[in-house]
């Protein structure tokens, strides 16, 4: 009961919230190029789905490629990190100076390096690049989180680096790097819609693409259905992860 | 009688906090039980660390006559990785010491069944209760066979039923392979059960306040609680600890 009830409490605001909107629309006659009704929307929406949906499919594929690879160089360099203090010192600077600055102030120099013809590497870099820190951060802190008294028994034991690594770092930062994993698919996606919106009407297909295309065209109801594809993706994204995440722990745990 | 470590005129100071231990001097020898005992702070744990040569003395000598893999530490808790079985936590420092992993495996399921937890090789960590994760623990330092079994505080967190028990394991198994074991605790009923000779240090920085001898047969009879020669033990070691909580630096 309670939990039927808490499932229904975020949809029973959404309905009001939206009889709001529609009851607002038609007091008002406010036009409709403005502020569209719900109800349009949602027909936009459903007239607008076979191309909204491979749409977000194209924005979704090109994070979660992004993610990867920025996965695969945040654990490298994190790994690097890991075994020497120098290179650490030598890295954190401009790892931080990349983390800081938009995405979208370093767009255009990145399209002008993927070419005219590849705005999609472009937008794939831009989304590595947001994406990239949370994971490398979160994977330094996790190679680092190790028991201390572990660590002593890997000395006692002689272990070597690689070993220390292999054997007992990487395992003991796992938690750490699903954490990061979580937090860097939901900035990947961020990212890519972002970078399309730089990359502008430039063949990348996107929902951010939609969501130009409708704008110039002054169909607010089919931007906002855009808008709401990618609120549900990400909203989709970022649950499907959780469970991952924790089902992963459970397992990391083992219980 | 030949030395298995020994502390040399060793001082310790920590960067910042000025000194931990010492000056101090402290011969273990060969398939002898020590029990270090002193308040909180006062070192006994750095004493542990540099005989197992964990850590660097800053002034004096540390000897050490048991070679890489011939020492085992056990800490206060039981410091199993918890991504790991019981099996592969005990099966790795036969592992990380180059033994292929299929002996490895079966000499840990072995050390598992002498501290008394056979069949829990598979088990996680999380999965066992405190008293078994410490068992674990045990089995894991003394899959190597080792020469020097170092102790610290490995029963603090237990309750006393569980102490007790795993304090007459941990004589039993000894009495199989006689290593040289350096128990640290802060009880002192415990080092007088557990050990033939009691050091007491003094508060911080730790110096030796004195040592007593408990003449009485290893490992412990039943009821050996009872015996004149224990209580009169322990309360040599209250007196000690109680002189050397005075003392100041």
């Amino acid at each position: 009961m309670n939990r039927l009830t808490d499932a229904l409490a975020p949809l029973g605001l959404i309905l009001l919230l939206l009889g709001a909107w529609e009851l607002a629309c038609r007091m008002t006659g406010v036009p409709a190029y403005f502020l569209p009704p719900p109800s349009q929307v949602a027909v936009a929406a459903v007239e607008g789905l076979p191309v909204l949906v491979p749409a977000a499919w194209n924005t979704l594929s090109v994070a979660l490629v992004a993610l990867a690879l920025a996965a695969a160089c945040a654990l490298a360099l994190a790994i690097l990190v890991g075994l020497s203090p120098l290179i650490e010192r030598a890295v954190r600077p401009l790892a931080s100076a990349l983390q800081v600055t938009p995405v979208v102030a370093v767009a255009p120099l990145i399209l002008i390096w993927a070419g005219i013809d590849h705005p999609e590497r472009a937008v794939i870099a831009l989304a590595v690049l947001v994406a990239f820190f949370p994971i490398f951060s979160g994977a330094v802190t996790g190679l680092r989180s190790a028991d201390p008294d572990l660590e002593r028994l890997f000395d006692l034991y002689g272990a070597g680096r690689l070993q220390r690594v292999l054997r007992l770092r990487l395992p003991a930062a796992v938690p750490f790097l699903m954490e990061g994993l979580k937090v860097g698919a939901g900035l990947a996606i961020i990212g890519a819609v972002v970078a399309e919106f730089a990359a502008g009407s430039g063949g990348v297909r996107g929902l951010a693409w939609q969501i130009l295309d409708a704008g110039n065209k002054l169909q607010t109801d089919r931007m906002i259905a855009a808008l709401v594809v990618l609120a549900v993706m990400g909203v989709a994204v970022h649950a499907g992860l959780e469970r991952l995440e924790r089902a992963g722990l459970r397992w990391w745990r083992g219980r | 009688m030949s030395i298995a470590a020994a502390l040399e005129d060793v001082e310790v100071d920590y960067r910042g906090r000025g000194r931990a231990l010492g000056p101090i001097s402290l011969t273990v020898a060969e398939g002898e039980i020590i029990a270090l005992v002193g308040p909180s702070g006062c070192g006994k744990s750095t004493a542990l660390r540099l005989l197992a040569g964990l850590e660097p003395a800053s002034r004096g000598q540390v000897r050490r006559a048991a070679g890489r893999g011939e020492t085992s530490v056990v800490f206060q808790a039981p410091t199993l990785a918890p991504w790991m079985s019981a099996g592969a936590n005990v099966a790795l420092p036969l592992e990380l010491a180059g033994t292929p992993k299929a002996e490895a495996r079966s000499q840990a399921a072995e050390a598992l069944a002498r501290v008394g937890l056979a069949g829990t090789e598979g088990s996680r960590p999380a999965q066992l209760s405190g008293g078994m994760a410490m068992r674990a623990s045990l089995a894991r330092a003394l899959v190597t066979r080792p020469r020097l079994l170092m102790l610290d505080e490995p029963f603090a967190a237990l309750d006393e039923i569980t102490r007790r028990t795993l304090a007459d394991d941990v004589l039993a198994l000894w009495s199989q392979t006689r290593p040289a074991i350096v128990f640290v605790t802060h009880n002192v009923e415990e080092a007088a059960y557990m050990a033939e000779r009691i050091v007491v240090l003094t508060r911080g920085p730790g110096r030796i306040a004195g040592e007593v001898r408990v003449e009485a047969p290893l490992p412990r009879p039943p009821g050996f609680r009872t015996w004149p020669v224990f209580t009169e033990a322990a309360e040599t070691i209250s007196a000690l600890l109680a002189r050397g909580a005075e003392a100041g630096p």
